[in-house]
Order: C-alpha cells, then sequence, then structure tokens
C-alpha cells in the first residue's frame, strides 16, 4: 500500500482531436503543451502534475481518439495508455456543439469500467449555435460526474479539480444492447477467466470486433486451452456477423445516446452564417482557395520569414549584434587568455565553437526558424491546414500521398527533422515511406531556404530555375514512387474543424514549444559539429574528405572550394548553403555554378539530425537506402542541370 | 413468339447505340460482322425489327422497343458484374455479355429494383428506363444514390455505408457518419465536403462513393 501512496493517482484525459483537450491539460498543470487544432498533431503523450486538495495528481494528456477501437497509430497510442496505465480518473472531453456525436465513445468509456468523468466543452459556441443543454440530467442519465466548460476561459475548472479529488468509482450499470448482440457478448463473457485492465464486457466487444491488439492480449493472459476456446467462438461470431457488425454496434450505441440525451439538449434559433463560415467557404474552393495560398505563401513565408526573418532579423543579431558588439570583445578575451593555438581555433577559429555553433545557431538559424515556426502556430491554431489538405488532396494523391500529408511537407519548410518525426500521423506504411522520402530529398528547410533565398535573391532568373527544377522533381520523384512502392493509394477523410480566430496565447505557446525543442534539439549538434569539424582541420582528414568528394564536385562543373560546403551540409542542411554565401560573396562563383550548387545542396542528404530521426521512424533499412538514393539523386540531378543549362545558356 | 438468339439481340445491341444512341444511319453489314443470309439478321428480318437498305441494316419502328430492352438488360448487366460481384475490366464485360441473355421474364424488373433503378451504366451511358422505373419514379420513391450523385447543397438522409474497406467505414462510423443521420453536401470539387450535424468532414471520391444517400421524397 505504501508504494500506491508514494506514486501520484494518474488523469488521463481523452478525447476526440480538436476539443480541447491539451487545453484542459494547460489549465490543469499550468504547463505548456502544444495545443493543436489539426487533427493528429499532438503524437506523443505529454506527462504534467497538478496538485488538488494538498494532493499530488500525475496528468498525461493523450492524442485524440474517436472510439475505444484504434484505427490511427495515434488512437493506439491513446487506447494503450487506458490498457496499461491504472488511473484514478479518465477525463473525456467532448465537445458542446457535437455532444451526440462524442457521447458513443463516453458510452464505450463507461462500458470499459474506466472512472470516467465528462467534460462538455465549448458550452459558449454551442450557446451561440442555440443549443441549452440539461447536464444535470445528463449526469443522471449517464451515472457519471459530468461538468459543463468553456475551458480555454477556465469557466468549470474548479468544478473539474473538484470532481477529480471527489472521485469515487461507483458500478455502472450496463447499457443494453439488442438482444441478439447481448447474446453473443455473454458467450464470449463466458469464456475469459484472466484479469484484465478494461471490463470483460469491453474486452468481449473488441474481441468479436477483432481489434488485434486485444487479441494478442487475451493470447497471453488465458491458457492455452481457453484460448483456443475463445478463439473459435469468436471466429464463429465474427464470421456469422460479418456483413454489418460494426455498423450493428454503432447503431446501437447511438441508440443508447439518443435515450441519454433525450430532454438534454433543446434548440431553439438557428444562428445566421458567421463570417467564419464564409472565408471557410472561400479556402475550400480551389478558385478562391488557390489565391488565398498563393498569398498565405507570399506574406507568410516570402515576405515574413524571407524577408523579415531571414533578412531583418538576421541583419540585426548577425550584423549588427554579433559582429559589432559582441563578437570583438569575445575574441579579443579569447586571444588573451587562449594561447595554445589548438584551444584558440577549438573556441574562437574558422570551424570553433563560438563561431561556427553558436553564432551560426543563435544569429543565423533561430530568427528564421522563430519566424517560421510563428507563421505555422499561427495557421494551425486558425485550422487552415485541414482546409488546405482536401484542397491538395488530388494532386498529392498522384505522387502516392494523401491530403493529409499536407502536414508534414509544409512544417518541412520549418525543419524537415521535426516533420519526419510527424509523418508517422500518415495511415499507411507507403505514405509515411513516400512522405520521409521527399522530405529528405527535395523539401528544404527554412534555415537552407533562408540562406539560399538570400544567395539567389541576387540572380532572379537563378532563383526560378531553381524553383522550377526543386518543384518538378519532387513530382516526379512522387510520381515514379508512387508506381514503383508497392500498395494501395491511401484514402483521404478528414474532419474539418470549424475555423477560429487565432488565440495569441496558443500561437505563442506553439510557437515557443517548437522553438525551444528545435534549439535544444540543434545547439548540441553544431557544437558538435564543430569539434569535428575542428578535430578535421587540425588533423588533416578534413581535407582527406574534401580530396574524396572534389572530383563529383567538379563533374558538376563546380570549383572545388564547394566540396567543404557539400561537406558541412551533412552537418546542418543550412551550414552547407551558408558555407556557399561565403563562396559567392567572395565572387569565386558564376551564376550557373551558383544554381547548380544551391539545387545540388538542396537536394543533397538530410542533415543529420533528420537522418537519425529517419532511423528511428522507418528502421535503418530504409533509411539507408532512402540515403544513398537522394545522395545519388543530389548529384546526379546537379550533374544533369549543369548539362543542360551549359547547353542552354540558360543563365550565361 | 420464340425468344430471340442471342446473336439477333446482339445485332439489336449494336443498331441501338450506333443509330439512336449515336447519329448513324444504319450499320454496315461489314460492321456487324454479318451477310444478309446470316441466319441471326433473317431472324430480325422475319419480325419486321429491321430492314436492309443497300449495304446497310437499319433499325425500324416495330424493332425499337426490343431493341431499347437489349440494350437495358445489357447495362443492368454491366452494374451487376461490376458494382455488385465486383468484376472490373474486360473480365467484367465478358460476364455482363453471358448475364445480359438471363435476364429475361421478370429477373431483369427484380435485377433493376435491386439496384434500386440505376440510371447509368458503370461506363456512363444511359440506361433505358423499364416499367419498373417508371412506376418507381410515379410513386415518389425516394432514390438511393452514391454520395457522388448528389449536388453540392443537396441533402438527405445516410441510407448505408458500403463496406469495401472495414478500417475506413469504421473510422467513418466513429466520427458519427451513420446510416440514419442527415447530409449536406457542401462541395464537390476537388473533394467531397459533407455536413453531418454541426460537423464537417472531407472525403475523396473513392469514399464518397461508399456512402450512399436516401434523397428526400419531393
Amino acid at each position: 500500500m505504501s508504494d500506491q501512496q508514494k506514486s501520484s493517482p494518474k488523469i488521463v484525459l481523452v478525447g476526440n482531436p480538436n476539443v480541447g483537450k491539451s487545453v484542459v491539460f494547460n489549465a490543469l498543470t499550468g504547463a505548456y503543451t502544444t495545443v493543436s487544432n489539426y487533427p493528429g498533431t499532438s503524437v506523443e503523450v505529454s506527462r504534467g502534475h497538478c496538485h488538488i486538495a494538498d494532493r499530488r495528481y500525475e496528468i498525461l494528456d493523450t492524442p485524440g481518439m474517436y472510439s475505444m477501437m484504434p484505427i490511427t497509430e495515434e488512437e493506439r497510442v491513446a487506447r494503450k495508455i487506458l490498457l496499461t496505465e491504472d488511473p484514478h480518473a479518465v477525463v473525456h472531453v467532448i465537445d458542446a456543439r457535437n455532444l451526440e456525436r462524442m457521447l458513443p465513445m463516453t458510452l464505450q468509456l463507461i462500458e470499459a469500467g474506466l472512472p470516467v468523468i465528462l467534460v462538455v466543452n465549448i458550452m459558449d459556441e454551442a450557446r451561440r449555435l442555440g443549443m441549452q443543454l440539461d447536464l444535470d440530467l445528463l449526469q443522471k442519465n449517464l451515472g457519471i460526474p459530468v461538468i459543463g466548460a468553456v475551458m480555454k476561459r477556465k469557466t468549470g475548472l474548479d468544478e473539474l479539480r473538484q470532481a477529480i479529488s471527489d472521485y469515487a468509482m461507483v458500478p455502472y450499470k450496463p447499457f443494453v444492447y439488442a438482444h441478439d448482440l447481448e447474446q453473443d457478448i455473454d458467450k464470449i463473457i463466458g469464456l475469459i477467466h484472466g484479469d484484465y485492465r478494461l471490463s470483460r464486457r469491453a474486452t468481449s466487444i473488441l474481441l468479436i470486433q477483432k481489434d488485434d491488439d486485444i487479441h494478442d492480449l487475451v493470447s497471453e493472459k488465458e491458457t492455452a486451452s481457453d484460448h483456443q476456446k475463445l478463439l473459435e467462438v469468436t471466429r464463429e461470431i465474427s464470421f456469422r456477423r460479418r456483413a454489418d457488425l460494426h455498423l450493428q454496434i454503432s447503431l446501437e450505441r447511438r441508440k443508447v445516446c439518443k435515450q441519454m440525451l433525450k430532454d438534454v439538449v433543446t434548440r431553439t434559433v438557428e444562428a445566421t452564417e458567421p463570417f467564419t463560415e464564409k472565408l471557410s467557404r472561400w479556402m475550400m474552393n480551389p478558385l478562391t482557395g488557390a489565391p488565398i495560398l498563393l498569398l498565405v505563401v507570399y506574406f507568410g513565408l516570402y515576405k515574413f520569414v524571407g524577408g523579415f526573418g531571414a533578412g531583418t532579423l538576421v541583419d540585426f543579431f548577425e550584423g549588427n549584434l554579433f559582429d559589432n558588439y559582441i563578437n570583438p570583445p569575445v575574441v579579443n578575451f579569447l586571444e588573451n587568455y587562449l594561447t595554445a593555438e589548438w584551444l584558440f581555433e577549438l573556441v574562437a577559429g574558422e570551424y570553433g565553437l563560438w563561431t561556427l555553433g553558436i553564432r551560426y545557431a543563435v544569429a543565423l538559424v533561430l530568427p528564421i526558424v522563430g519566424t517560421f515556426f510563428l507563421v505555422f502556430s499561427l495557421l494551425e491554431d486558425t485550422g487552415y491546414f485541414p482546409r488546405l489538405a482536401l484542397l491538395v488532396d488530388r494532386l498529392f494523391k498522384k505522387i502516392g500521398l494523401s491530403g493529409r500529408a499536407v502536414i508534414p511537407i509544409v512544417l518541412g519548410f520549418g525543419c524537415d527533422t521535426m516533420a519526419t518525426l510527424v509523418t508517422r500521423t500518415l495511415e499507411t506504411k507507403r505514405e509515411r515511406i513516400i512522405a520521409t522520402m521527399l522530405l529528405a530529398l527535395a523539401i528544404p528547410c527554412s534555415a537552407q531556404l533562408g540562406v539560399i533565398l538570400g544567395l539567389l535573391s541576387a540572380a532572379p532568373n537563378a532563383l526560378i530555375v531553381w524553383t522550377v527544377f526543386l518543384v518538378l522533381l519532387f513530382l516526379l520523384i512522387g510520381f515514379l514512387a508512387a508506381r514503383v512502392l508497392p500498395g494501395e493509394n491511401p484514402v483521404f477523410y478528414m474532419e474539418i474543424p470549424p475555423l477560429r480566430r487565432p488565440q495569441l496565447r496558443n500561437v505563442m505557446v506553439k510557437t515557443l514549444t517548437r522553438m525551444q525543442s528545435y534549439f535544444v534539439e540543434i545547439l548540441p549538434l553544431f557544437l558538435f559539429a564543430s569539434v569535428i569539424l575542428w578535430a578535421g582541420k587540425m588533423t588533416g582528414m578534413l581535407d582527406n574528405v574534401i580530396n574524396v568528394f572534389s572530383p563529383l564536385v567538379k563533374a558538376l562543373g563546380l570549383p572545388v572550394e564547394v566540396t567543404t560546403a557539400f561537406v558541412f551540409g551533412f552537418f546542418r542542411r543550412d551550414f552547407g548553403a551558408a558555407g556557399l554565401y561565403d563562396l559567392q560573396t567572395s565572387g569565386l562563383l558564376t551564376v550557373t555554378q551558383l544554381t547548380v550548387a544551391a539545387v545540388t545542396l538542396t537536394l543533397f542528404v538530410p542533415c543529420v539530425a533528420q537522418f537519425l530521426v529517419m532511423i528511428k521512424e522507418r528502421g535503418i533499412k530504409i533509411a539507408a537506402i532512402i540515403f544513398v538514393f537522394v545522395t545519388v539523386m543530389a548529384f546526379s540531378s546537379g550533374w544533369f542541370l549543369n548539362k543542360f543549362l551549359m547547353a542552354t545558356g540558360l543563365l550565361a | 413468339m420464340e425468344r430471340l438468339s442471342e446473336k439477333a439481340e446482339e445485332i439489336l445491341e449494336s443498331l441501338w447505340v450506333m443509330t439512336v444512341e449515336g447519329d448513324n444511319v444504319g450499320c454496315l453489314l461489314t460492321s456487324l460482322k454479318v451477310t444478309r443470309d446470316s441466319e441471326e439478321l433473317v431472324e430480325l428480318i422475319q419480325r419486321s425489327y429491321v430492314e436492309i437498305r443497300g449495304d446497310r441494316v437499319c433499325l425500324r419502328k416495330e424493332g425499337r422497343p426490343e431493341a431499347q430492352m437489349t440494350v437495358r438488360r445489357h447495362r443492368l448487366a454491366e452494374r451487376l458484374t461490376m458494382d455488385i460481384l465486383g468484376i472490373a475490366g474486360d473480365e467484367g464485360n465478358e460476364q455482363a455479355c453471358e448475364f445480359e441473355h438471363l435476364l429475361r421474364q421478370g429477373v431483369d424488373v427484380k435485377l433493376c429494383t435491386l439496384l434500386n433503378h440505376p440510371t447509368t451504366c458503370p461506363h456512363g451511358n444511359p440506361i433505358p428506363p423499364g416499367e419498373c422505373c417508371i412506376d418507381a419514379r410515379q410513386q415518389g420513391e425516394p432514390g438511393i444514390v452514391a454520395l457522388t450523385e448528389l449536388k453540392s447543397g443537396e441533402s438527405g438522409e445516410i441510407a448505408y455505408l458500403a463496406a469495401s474497406d472495414d478500417k475506413k467505414m469504421q473510422k467513418l462510423m466513429s466520427m458519427g457518419v451513420l446510416p440514419g443521420s442527415q447530409l449536406l453536401l457542401v462541395q464537390k470539387f476537388p473533394s467531397y465536403i459533407f455536413k453531418v450535424g454541426q460537423s464537417q468532414f472531407a472525403v475523396d471520391d473513392m469514399l464518397a462513393r461508399e456512402i450512399h444517400i436516401r434523397r428526400p421524397v419531393k
């Protein structure tokens, strides 16, 4: 028992995407997790804690789930928590506007014998739509605590805290389904002997529905003979009900929900169509949606990230702050105290920790990535991405992806490493592989993009060639991958959440969380890269590596000096681009060479961090294949482009 | 009267497609791959369904109803083999050609009712309405159609979800897209966007084809 007291009781938050789960989490814990208006961006489980009446509770925020029977990876993650943890309470958060649609999952949670507290969130919007809810009646009908809330304004938070600390599990009375279904469920219940987290009734229903995880669980917990018997009976039932089992269960649950909701919801007037509805329709209509997308790209990416972030901010940090105020005293100080040459080189030399590591990370990369994340978080919070997803779905189908993949791809323009992580929200393995590959090959991250845009902006034609070439290659490789990889095209379906005015706090929290994780992730790598390069320079190894690569680089018609940029490119994509920048300012490259170098570098291998994430997400084999493919593609494309530009004299 | 031979039916079908639906004046004997004294042609001439003018075979007024029904049976058979039995491509076409000759003596009516009086074949050609279709329309029977057939702004009740992909159907169901719910189609291109209750969903045409809607009685 003492063990029990030491570890704090757990509170698990569950619910559909977009119902404000993360807002509840933040309100309870005061901590920052990313609050998202895009179905499926929080794949990881966030943990925090809070104190209620002097007792410490651990809070777990799960990815969105629609039902107890998981279909996507996120749902599997969420359900796994319910299968393994022993929570003090499970807080089911639902959207008041869609009570009828979300209540079936509440039923499933209750049915599973979990200690459920229901939070009916977004009450204010429901009221605006003319809905009146009698939650006391609902509480009576369901037999569990029900709390009305507007969590973004913390309305209902005290009641929730009270309900958590008062919570005592009461035995529930099962909801009764159609007689024939009940008979089959009973048959299975009679055959289960093991001890399960979920109630036997819920376990039985999931078994009949052929839930793989539950089947595995049962095969572990039951004796061989019991399991065999169980298998036979479930197979018989599943087969007999093959035509409409899932449908029948869904309909039965809805019938129960209708009873539960009788007299709970009353509607008065239908509200008039607000402006957001109109804007939403414009975004979804291709005729108006395409110009809106162009506006977003032009103002959001080109003007704000490219112009303000990569221009104004970088000039200020790098050109002004570092060059004029920070670097001179620092270098001066180091020159006086670091007398050993190797030590000075390590810290403040050409590839030094200070010069290359910290200065690049803080002054060059952070402003660009930061502004990108700000735009991304702003768009995410409004609910623009699902609308973009449905707009590009047809095009993405051609390259073997569904509209859903628009998120990792767009995020890739910020940070390919983060985007590779997010590919796990895609549904099929095939889709995940294609997206991972396209990210590694043709999507430049914002740091790289910032430098390359700066590099090429002097020669607008070069910028056009670079853009057109990358877009064509992106489509071509995607198109070929969709043909070559086995498996079927993904099916697209997505809930379109209502457009909403972005909440300043949400946007800031999202941006800061992303910037923070980016910074925590990159700074060590920048330093690591500096040390490697320093060691390489000191031992002469760097020259050897550069010598190995230089024939390749020469074959592309580029000066040997570019090799350094390519080798750097592996440590951080933007290192390479920044290296090119130095070469260009010293006038070593022609416009054609610059374009070829920029294209090759953009395509060239992902940075160390992205490669590591690729291994983690896709496995070493696929990651290695993609790595080799991308390298070969980068150099052969560079070679081809060089020949093409020389032959046509397009940029001469 | 005795039943027409299968070969004679094929000729009527070709004549209908080429001269009634198309704008040809009769069909060349050679393109029908028959000669003047082919058994099947003689059969049709005896019933005055067709006549020969020069080197062309023409459909006569007397032959039109029979030709129309033959085409109807063929296209219903296509619906059966391709939609219900799921046989695609050439195989589907071949099977449909076999099936159509079995659809007589009321079997076509039963099939048509089962398929809910379809108006087009899988290739998009019109299926001439039979008496059963006309009756059904007069009784104001609400048609059940795939979501793809609805116009933007049209609404109806979800009749059933065709279950070719179990997981996807479950997903739709768990999101609340369930038979009996009212659905409003908002937009058809580039994706299908519809509203159920207060929620909006987007699906691609693959999935939209599997959601079947009962149109309200007019």
